[in-house]
């Protein structure tokens, strides 16, 4: 078996694909935005339930997907839960460039080691758009439009 | 049963210097020639000598090589009319892609001759090219768009289609071959049937030229479309056959080049025969590679890579079944080299990267066919496609690298 190939479909994003954490529709959710990748034809719905101070109270998704955007989706949800709308931004920022392999010093604090799990995602170019689908369609949920694509 | 005994295939795996490339350190596994296909030497070297020893433009020119250029250009067109038997010269276009011949159909055609309230038909078979110029075609003229359901193995429903072909009927739209999952329409039934009815047919063969024989006095369609990239011609150059009475009456669709007959700010006349499709510079070298590429798969003979595709199609479809996590999406009876198939718990992406690293090349996704995709109810689907260059190795290098996709999923 390949290196790249055990780097990229870790157990623990295995683990998150087969049982996606945070995998319903809240009824109490307050933004949402749907993700949609024209490629293969997934789709995301994120919801968020914003308190005030702009505080993550509640992260859920519902959809389709691959292992990576599936584990992605789930583990966006229980990182940015307690957070800040800020704070969340933030974290997508480091991670969406630690995907595309442009950040070897990526810092999100005590998520850090959690999303380098995804690392393994820069040797795959193509599919750094399954692993950042939830994340596009998360600040889309924040900032009020409500569709997202990623081409 | 032998390849050899149908033809030498590592002669013709030698014609395409591709499968001297490795891919991730492995021997290439081209799998993917439904995307779009390699190309032989033969090919290759007419570019190249086309662009570096005869190119010029074509029929304007009085200097020597714009007419070697031209007779180059229109011997192409020679070709591809004595391969598909169409009538005469004039009823063989150059586009730059089957998208575009169906455009130019939708658009001239339609746009000349349908009215509110009439009905074109498609089927769940089709690929984007063959529903959206369709779609965009409907709105402007009032028309309607209706698609033919397909049963439980993919196969294209006639009798429904008989049901709904009717004096609105004015266009029917179908594929020869799908893409997605290899179905053979009964494209001489669809056509008859549709005739009887007083409506044209265009048929979108861009799949079945690479592996069928087609000609087009015994098929009788309307309109004929394929793209020169998936039979193993250069990008850029696709066809529109169509029959010179109906390309007579249809308006031109754009302007420019050799579609003008003689211009003044008053009144433009237009050309006549294939010229008047043929606007701007048209794809010359693209051309002369496609004539090469047809050329070439007729001196091996299309009923050889026909029979060599379906003991692999046989081949593929008997070892993909004995693992228990793979679906085969469409088991249509007459199928063409193609098969479709999900996996248990492994989103076709996932399948796609994972092959990919053992050198396999396979499509995953939806292939341009999200109905077809809907009907099934999947998203997506892998999807491996033969040409007349694989063997069973092949197969047998997709069905290791498939496990390998089983053990990491476990």
């Amino acid at each position: 078996m390949f290196d790249d190939l055990r780097e990229l479909y870790q157990e623990v994003i295995l683990d998150h694909s087969k049982h996606p954490r945070n995998f319903r529709h809240p009824e109490d959710a307050n933004h949402e935005a749907h993700g949609y990748n024209p490629l293969c034809g997934d789709t995301v719905n994120v919801y968020l339930k914003m308190g005030h101070n702009g505080l993550i109270e509640d992260a859920a998704f519902e959809g389709k997907g691959c292992a990576i955007s599936l584990a992605s989706a789930s583990m966006m949800t229980e990182i940015i839960k307690g957070k800040t709308e800020g704070e969340a931004k933030f974290i997508f920022d480091g991670f969406q460039k630690l995907v595309k392999g442009e950040d070897d010093d990526f810092d999100a604090g005590d998520d850090t080691e959690r999303l380098m799990v995804l690392a393994g995602v820069k040797e795959f170019p193509m599919r750094v758009k399954c692993a950042t689908l939830a994340w596009h369609a998360m600040t889309s949920a924040m900032d009020g439009s409500d569709e997202i694509s990623t081409e | 049963m032998n390849d050899m005994t149908t033809f030498d295939i590592e002669k013709i795996r030698r014609d395409f210097p591709i499968f001297g490339t490795e891919v991730h350190g492995k021997p290439l596994i081209y799998l993917d020639s439904g995307a779009s296909a390699q190309k032989p030497t033969v090919v290759l070297d007419a570019v190249q000598k086309a662009y570096a020893e005869t190119y010029a433009n074509v029929h304007r020119g009085v200097h020597f090589l714009s007419q070697s250029s031209t007779e180059l250009y229109e011997a192409s067109r020679e070709t591809i009319r004595a391969h598909i038997n169409a009538g005469s010269l004039d009823e063989v276009i150059f586009t730059k892609n089957a998208t575009e011949s169906i455009n130019l159909v939708a658009a001239s055609y339609g746009g000349a001759n349908l009215q509110p309230g009439d009905e074109i038909i498609l089927s769940y078979l089709e690929h984007h090219s063959n529903i959206v110029p369709w779609q965009l075609i409907a709105e402007k003229t009032g028309a309607t768009v209706r698609a033919v359901p397909i049963d439980e193995h993919g196969e294209f429903m006639l009798e429904s289609y008989l049901d709904m072909l009717g004096p609105k009927t004015k266009i029917v739209a179908v594929t020869h071959i799908s893409n997605a999952i290899g179905t053979i329409t009964p494209i001489r039934q669809i056509i008859d049937a549709a005739h009887d009815a007083g409506a044209v047919v265009l048929v979108d063969g861009s799949q079945a030229v690479p592996h069928l024989k087609v000609d087009m006095q015994e098929i009788g369609a309307d309109f004929y479309v394929f793209t020169g990239h998936k039979v193993f011609g250069p990008t850029g150059i696709g066809v529109l056959y169509g029959k010179a009475e109906l390309l007579a009456k249809m308006p031109p669709y754009q302007g420019g080049g050799d579609m003008i007959n003689r211009v003044t700010f008053e009144k433009t006349t237009y050309a006549k025969g294939h010229s008047k499709f043929e606007a701007g510079t048209p794809p010359i070298v693209q051309a002369i590679g496609l004539g090469t590429a047809i050329d070439y798969i007729n001196s091996i003979g299309l009923d050889k890579i026909g029979a060599h595709e379906q003991s692999l199609l046989a081949y593929a479809t008997e070892q993909l079944s004995q693992i228990n996590s793979v679906k085969i999406i469409g088991q249509a009876k007459h199928k063409a080299s193609i098969i479709s198939f999900t996996m248990e718990g492994v989103h076709p992406h996932d399948i796609g990267t994972i092959v990919d690293r053992s050198g396999v090349a396979i499509r995953v996704g939806h292939h341009c066919a999200q109905p077809l995709m809907d009907h099934f109810d999947v998203a997506s689907t892998a999807r491996a496609s033969f040409a007349l260059y694989n063997n069973r190795a092949d197969v047998d290098a997709l069905v290791a690298s498939i496990k390998s996709v089983q053990e990491i999923f476990g």
